[in-house]
């Protein structure tokens, strides 16, 4: 057998008194796809940056081909020849592709750009990308940009290629075009390493699968022999329900109405338009959409947080026999003095939904701090539904006043949801609530949502998971550029379906008004 | 492509975070620090002068504690620092970069003055001492306000930059202290205020604990505890913490930013208006353009470093306060130039401040030859 790409013997790192990995051997092959698996918190990406050069080992060697490597920073990783594509892309906008990838890199003497294009070029041919040299960063989509991080990478002759979560992003069709790349570098004997929560992903890409569960390494599995109930459990180390439910919605009724919802971005350009739809209790209404086409606008016109246009209207009707109450044009903190609980779970947990350098105790009161009428706070309650929700949603801290900023995003996304829950709302709103976490986290905050569901309440989820989208949901709106371009029976709709609704806009008259 | 072997190479020092520190440890560094600092300042003294470093440090140590009066004058220059601080922690927590601390306060010592010379003895007027004091307190807290409040009307209605704007605000408090030192001058010629009611006192806050400066202390005391309760323990001091952290996570929770805005700075410039009104009334009983001596610049220091703590920032006050002096009892007791007990204060400040480092890092230094080869 050839030497392995990358053998990492009994690595660890800890930080502090956490320790992100513990006596970690493993190896990585040329001419393979190696999917790396764990929960959050579990070390993935720690031991990654170790091969990159952002960190470095406390123990144990690297061999990269055989021979022992020492990797400091970056600019050591590049020389044995790994790249990693982060999950935050690190371009310049400003900049064309072209300028992004020779970027940093010597000029050598006599080098002319017409070489390194057709180097470029070479590479696109070899790999099945495509690449438009010229092009600015800023007028590129989501998976452009990750192409382009790709072809860095490439360019500076990276045979490792470490890939973190790079499907988060992505619509299925852009997907699939990914995964054809790499399996274009696979078969040219690169080593591949990618980290992802999505299991049905991992079966599908990759040949081997390597898991780490609380910074060890569990084990190595062929991927022709994992199921994904075989991967759950090694990963959590229990049995776990890979179910997710859909009950029945129990008797809905009409709880918000949505009617010609427009919304004009700082810049003049129109980022919702004409948008209508109705949303009743009892049901879970899924939102579907490529990233940044309007979904966070929405959530947050309802929320009272967006200017919305004239003639705009959100109208919220309570249960049993109340008035309707139109919400725009209300802030906040009106929509909560009129006795309506909307909930909401924003997209940037800790930039706008919790305040991370305080703990759970004073997070709990963010949203009703107000309501007692002493000039003082008071912290006995929120401390004690802090101590609940650490209990009930299992969330792990080391106090309930160690400051959120600390936890990992799983739990940090426990805090949010536990306190949007705990207010007992009528509306909830929740906005990728499962990015980045893993599978046993996720299944959990599945579970909460249905919880509500069953509680009458009126859930809307924004999702970018189609498939947990389309198990989930009792009816999805799909957004297309800031419009509604498709409502549909979550019970029969298909994933194909709510791809092409995301992707190609219906010209259509009149209005569809949903349900 | 074909990869260079290297060498395996170590880097020869690397910091990690510290997660916790034992007490005795963040005692032991700082002890450590002071020993360090002592020593080396001792080095430099030496090495210039020829002096007894002992008989320097000496004298260092007399510059506030050789006699009670000197200890109630560092008293009262620490009150004064820390009122500023004070002053400043709410709107710094806040995130709002109030660099203009030193006009507020001038400001508010000039409607100090401008009560105590109007109500006072040169015009004949010579109001109860008692009314005066009022007067001079609500006026100086009004115009301390008053100067903090607009650089926030600005940025809540126009997102103007407020650092340059209180910045800018302070040069137009110095040009307005000039101007009324011109119209005040007394006696004539003289280009000074000179001591406002000299004679009759008017205005001038009384004794305290047979102390002059008693009540400078008292008011300090009482506004750090009441500080620190208002940013712990309120409502208003858990708006001004989000705020803060995040706008967006402020507007979230339904907080009104402008609101919070306006009423943080009018508290903070109407403690800085007190603070003038402490300086005029309570110590300098006169007023010119250097009144308040860049102290609004220090202060920014004492809130920055004590994070907003304010007993803490007693200490840091108390610490600056206490190397000035020394700084200025050596210059006088050993004829050591004052450039050079200034270096030797400094030196102290740096290594305490910089003794900070090391109890949040763990520097871990790997030498390669004291590893045993594997």
């Amino acid at each position: 057998m050839t030497t392995p790409a990358v053998q990492l013997e009994n690595i660890s790192k800890r930080f502090g008194s956490v320790i992100a990995n513990a006596h970690v051997t493993m190896d990585i092959r040329h001419g393979e796809i190696l999917s790396l698996l764990g929960e959050n918190g579990s070390g993935k990406t720690t031991l990654m940056n170790m091969l990159s050069g952002v960190y470095h080992p406390d123990e144990g060697t690297i061999l990269i081909n055989g021979e022992k490597a020492s990797i400091n920073a970056p600019k050591d990783a590049y020389q044995y020849g790994i790249g990693m594509v982060h999950q935050h892309f690190k371009l310049v906008d400003l900049f064309t592709a072209y300028e992004n990838i020779v970027l940093g890199l010597p000029v050598k003497k006599g080098e002319r750009k017409e070489q390194n294009e057709e180097k470029i070029r070479q590479i696109c041919e070899n790999y099945g990308f495509e690449i438009d040299l010229e092009k600015k960063v800023y007028d590129m989509t989501v998976s452009e940009k990750q192409t382009l991080e790709i072809m860095k990478v490439l360019y500076r002759g990276a045979d490792i290629l470490i890939l973190d979560e790079p499907t988060a992003v992505l619509t299925p069709q852009e997907t699939d075009r990914l995964f054809e790349v790499l399996r274009n570098m696979r078969a040219d004997g690169k080593a591949i390493v990618i980290i992802t929560h999505k299991l049905h992903e991992v079966l599908e890409i990759s040949d081997r699968v390597a898991i780490l569960r609380k910074g060890e390494f569990v084990g190595c599995i062929p991927t022709a022999e994992a199921t994904p109930q075989i991967l759950t459990e090694r990963m959590v180390g229990k049995k776990v329900e890979l179910q997710i439910e859909r009950p029945l919605p129990q008797s809905p009724e009409l709880r918000l109405r949505v009617r010609h919802l427009n919304v004009i971005s700082e810049y003049g350009l129109p980022v919702l338009h004409d948008v209508s739809f109705d949303v009743y209790s009892g049901e879970i209404l899924g939102i579907a959409g490529i990233s940044g086409c309007g979904q966070k606008e929405l959530l947050e016109s309802i929320a009272g947080l967006q200017k919305t246009e004239t003639g705009s209207e959100v109208t919220f009707f309570p249960a049993g026999n109340g008035t309707d109450t139109p919400l725009i044009g209300l802030s906040p903190r009106q929509i909560k003095k009129l006795g309506i609980s909307l909930s909401f779970v924003p997209e940037d947990r800790l930039g706008m939904g919790l305040v991370g350098s305080m703990g759970m105790v004073d997070n709990m009161m963010l949203k009703n701090y107000d309501e007692c009428s002493s000039f003082f706070t008071n912290r006995r309650t929120p401390r004690e539904l802090a101590e609940k929700v650490m209990i009930d949603l299992d969330i792990v801290t080391p106090g309930v006043f160690t400051p959120v900023r600390r936890l990992s995003g799983g739990n940090v996304q426990k805090v949010l949801v536990g306190r949007e829950i705990a207010s007992a709302p009528s509306v909830l709103m929740t906005a990728y609530a499962v990015r980045g976490l893993d599978i046993n986290t996720s299944y959990t905050i599945y579970h909460l949502l249905n919880e509500q569901k069953m509680k009458g309440v009126a859930v809307i989820y924004v999702g970018e998971d189609l498939d947990v989208l389309l198990a989930l949901s009792d009816r999805i709106l799909v957004l297309c550029e800031g419009q509604v371009n498709a409502v549909l029976d979550g019970r029969t709709a298909t994933k194909e379906q709510v791809g092409l609704y995301m992707t190609h806009l219906e010209r259509k008259d009149g209005n569809s008004h949903g349900a | 492509m074909e990869h260079k072997s290297k060498a395996v190479r170590e880097p020869l020092i690397r910091l990690s975070r510290r997660d916790v520190i034992p007490l005795y440890q963040a005692i032991l560094i700082r002890a450590a620090a002071i020993l360090l600092a002592l020593l080396l300042g001792a080095i430099f003294i030496y090495s210039i002068s020829g002096l007894n470093p002992l008989s320097v440090y000496q004298s260092m140590f007399e510059g506030t504690f050789k006699t009670t009066r000197r200890m109630w004058d560092a008293l009262k220059d620490t009150a004064i620092l820390l009122m500023i601080g004070i002053a400043l922690a709410p709107a710094f927590k806040m995130r709002f970069w109030n660099i203009g601390a030193e006009g507020q306060v001038l400001f508010g010592c000039l409607a100090s003055a401008a009560v105590m010379i109007y109500g006072g003895e040169r015009f004949g007027v010579n109001l109860p001492s008692g009314v005066v004091i009022l007067l001079c307190l609500i006026a100086s807290v009004v115009a301390g306000a008053l100067w903090g409040v607009i650089p926030a009307l600005f940025k809540a209605k126009w997102k103007t930059n407020e650092t340059l704007f209180t910045l800018m605000m302070n040069y137009i408090a110095i040009q307005l202290a000039a101007y009324a030192v011109s119209v005040w001058e007394y006696p004539y010629g003289s280009n000074s205020v000179g001591v406002i009611n000299s004679g009759s006192h008017i205005g001038w806050l009384p004794t305290l604990f047979g102390q002059n400066y008693g009540f400078d202390v008292l008011i300090a005391v009482l506004c750090m505890v009441l500080m620190y309760v208002y940013l712990r323990y309120t409502k208003h001091g858990y708006e001004i913490s989000v705020v803060g952290e995040s706008e967006n996570t402020a507007r979230y929770a339904g907080i009104s930013i402008r609101k919070v805005f306006l009423r943080t700075m009018l508290i903070s410039g109407a403690v800085c208006g007190l603070a003038g009104f402490m300086i005029v009334n309570g110590t300098s009983h006169t007023v010119s353009s250097a009144v308040v001596d860049n102290r609004g610049f220090t202060a920014i220091i004492v809130a920055w470093l004590a994070k907003f703590n304010t007993f803490i920032m007693a200490a840091i006050a108390f610490l600056l306060v206490f190397l000035d002096k020394g700084a200025s009892q050596i210059a006088t007791d050993c004829q050591l130039n004052t450039h050079a007990s200034e270096i030797v204060s400094g030196i102290i400040l740096f290594f305490i401040i910089g003794c900070e480092f090391f109890v949040q890092y763990k520097v871990s230094v790997s030498l390669p030859f004291l590893k045993k080869k594997n």
